[in-house]
């Protein structure tokens, strides 16, 4: 109850800040929009020119494109936590977060709040039902439910995965650019993993499991024998606990470590 | 006074030298998505020998040098200019004897030259490892490669002039900044070479200052664009340098008129 009237307030608080640059909002929304665009953009113009990449057919790689937008879009609005480590550790302002009763994550994350980014969730919904009546696909109430449960299981591989790098900011004092590292491997979940050599295939599956946030979960739906990658879809809610639960340590290890920024 | 400006490279290279640790994973975060391309245009090519006028060895050798191109004419120099006019530090830049843009662009200057020394180049070697880059063999196109190399350099720079400019007229310039990113990547061929485009869209594209920023560089350095075309590349680099200080002048006049800070 006092988490859930936390996050209303926070809500309220953001609504109120951002609504006074309104054009400039929406602004910002289109051309966030327009960034993601762009893979889809790539894949659209490329498609003219080829039929299969790698053996999926256009339908279905802008099928994963569109499931990789939603989880996507879920972690931009709540666990997004980018330049953490200049505004929390630099600037000292986790000592402020530490001296409340609400658990510090948690604080941090609803003041990094960013609901706009659930417009690109929306838009990735709407890419996958249209691609998903181009395929011909049937529509069961199961997959409904396994959309939600995979969903939720990426978007705990988002969460993990964040938590644990910008935990890192607890344990060395130099901002890393790992964020950004992270950042840019994840497109590599966007498209069939099949295409990729063993050892990047083996990272993105085990090791960064961005292939969880995209085409696994995604070809669940799309029923493709081959690969096994059908069968490995139902790992994405385990694969997401165990994430989660690894970054959730390593963060509240972190923040027993910290030691504010000295001034 | 004019010796002002070199000064002013120096001192953007230097400092650019401080923070040099922060371009190290730059170079790691380029080699990854080049990396991302080079995979996917293998499996769009597969038994295709070519498409779009692209060999797969030329595909791959565009999709590094275009990547690569990119680290060296990337620049903030919007988001700054707009930044100063936000919190009013422009004024003091006003009063200064020397030409505010002409600032900006030996800053900028200042940058590449250090992206270009310390990005670009290990960049290159590093990706030529890594993947089966084709590199020119003919020492000419190295030479006019560079040549167009610094007018795409130009050419960007005056865009994210123009667009920090328009910091003038709007409250906040933020979301424009970030769209004009998406479509200079997109538009100048880094993410699609332009020849990919559906026809149309091609043609428009011709008359449109993007395709000098990266597509017909890159096209002369894959060996594409040969001999007397080649050359004509640097022609469509020149005119649209000069066509793109008509509108930076001119909104440079009329922004002088109407300085409106907020805060500050």
């Amino acid at each position: 109850m006092f988490y859930g009237s936390l996050f209303w307030e926070y809500l309220k608080n953001y609504a109120k800040t951002r609504l006074t640059y309104r054009a400039d909002f929406w602004i910002e929304v289109l051309s966030d929009l327009l960034f993601q665009g762009l893979n889809l953009i790539f894949i659209l113009v490329v498609f003219a020119h080829t039929d299969s990449l790698g053996g999926w057919s256009q339908a279905e790689v802008v099928f994963v494109y569109g499931y990789f937008m939603i989880p996507y879009g879920i972690h931009g609005c709540f666990f997004d936590l980018w330049g953490f480590s200049e505004r929390y550790i630099v600037k000292g302002e986790m000592d402020r977060i530490l001296t409340r009763p609400a658990h510090n994550l948690f604080q941090v994350l609803l003041e990094n709040m960013n609901p706009p980014s659930l417009i690109g969730s929306a838009a990735g919904l709407v890419i996958m039902a249209v691609s998903w009546l181009q395929l011909d696909l049937a529509v069961q109430a199961l997959d409904l439910l396994m959309l939600a449960v995979l969903t939720l299981g990426s978007t705990l591989v988002y969460f993990g995965l964040y938590t644990a790098l910008t935990a890192i900011a607890f344990y060395t004092d130099a901002p890393t650019g790992i964020l950004p590292l992270l950042y840019n491997i994840q497109n590599y979940g966007r498209y069939p993993v099949g295409i990729y050599n063993r050892t990047i295939r083996f990272l993105l599956t085990w090791i960064i499991p961005f292939a969880f946030v995209g085409v696994y979960p995604a070809s669940y739906f799309l029923d493709r024998p081959e690969e096994g990658a059908a069968s490995l879809a139902l790992l994405t809610p385990l694969i997401g606990l165990a994430f989660a639960a690894a970054g959730l340590l390593i963060w509240n290890h972190g923040v027993k470590r910290y030691r504010g920024a000295g001034s | 006074m004019n010796s002002a400006y070199p000064e002013l490279i120096r001192i953007r290279f230097l400092m650019m030298l401080a923070y040099r640790v922060n371009y190290y994973s730059g170079i790691v975060i380029y080699a990854i998505n080049i990396g991302a391309y080079y995979f996917l245009w293998q499996a769009i090519f597969g038994d295709t020998p070519s498409l779009a006028g692209f060999t797969v060895a030329q595909m791959t050798t565009y999709v590094a040098v275009s990547w690569m191109a990119r680290a060296f004419y990337y620049n903030n120099l919007d988001r700054e200019i707009a930044n100063e006019i936000r919190d009013g530090s422009v004024a003091i830049q006003f009063i200064r004897p020397y030409s505010y843009l002409m600032v900006k662009l030996m800053q900028g200057f200042g940058e590449g030259l250090f992206r270009l020394l310390l990005f670009m180049v290990p960049g290159m070697v590093i990706v030529c490892l890594v993947f089966p880059v084709t590199l020119p063999r003919d020492p000419g196109v190295w030479a006019l490669y560079l040549v167009l190399l610094f007018f795409s350099f130009l050419i960007n720079t005056q865009i994210n002039i123009l667009t920090g400019l328009f910091a003038f007229f709007v409250e906040n310039n933020e979301g424009m900044i970030r769209m004009k990113r998406v479509l200079v990547d997109l538009f100048s061929g880094v993410v699609v070479p332009i020849s990919f485009f559906p026809g149309w869209l091609e043609q428009v594209m011709q008359w449109l200052p993007f395709q000098a920023i990266t597509y017909l560089p890159s096209s002369v350095f894959t060996g594409r664009t040969e001999g007397a075309e080649a050359w004509g590349v640097l022609l469509v680099q020149l005119i649209w340098f000069g066509v793109l200080l008509v509108p930076i002048m001119g909104v440079w006049r009329m922004a002088r008129r109407r300085l409106f800070v907020q805060g500050g």
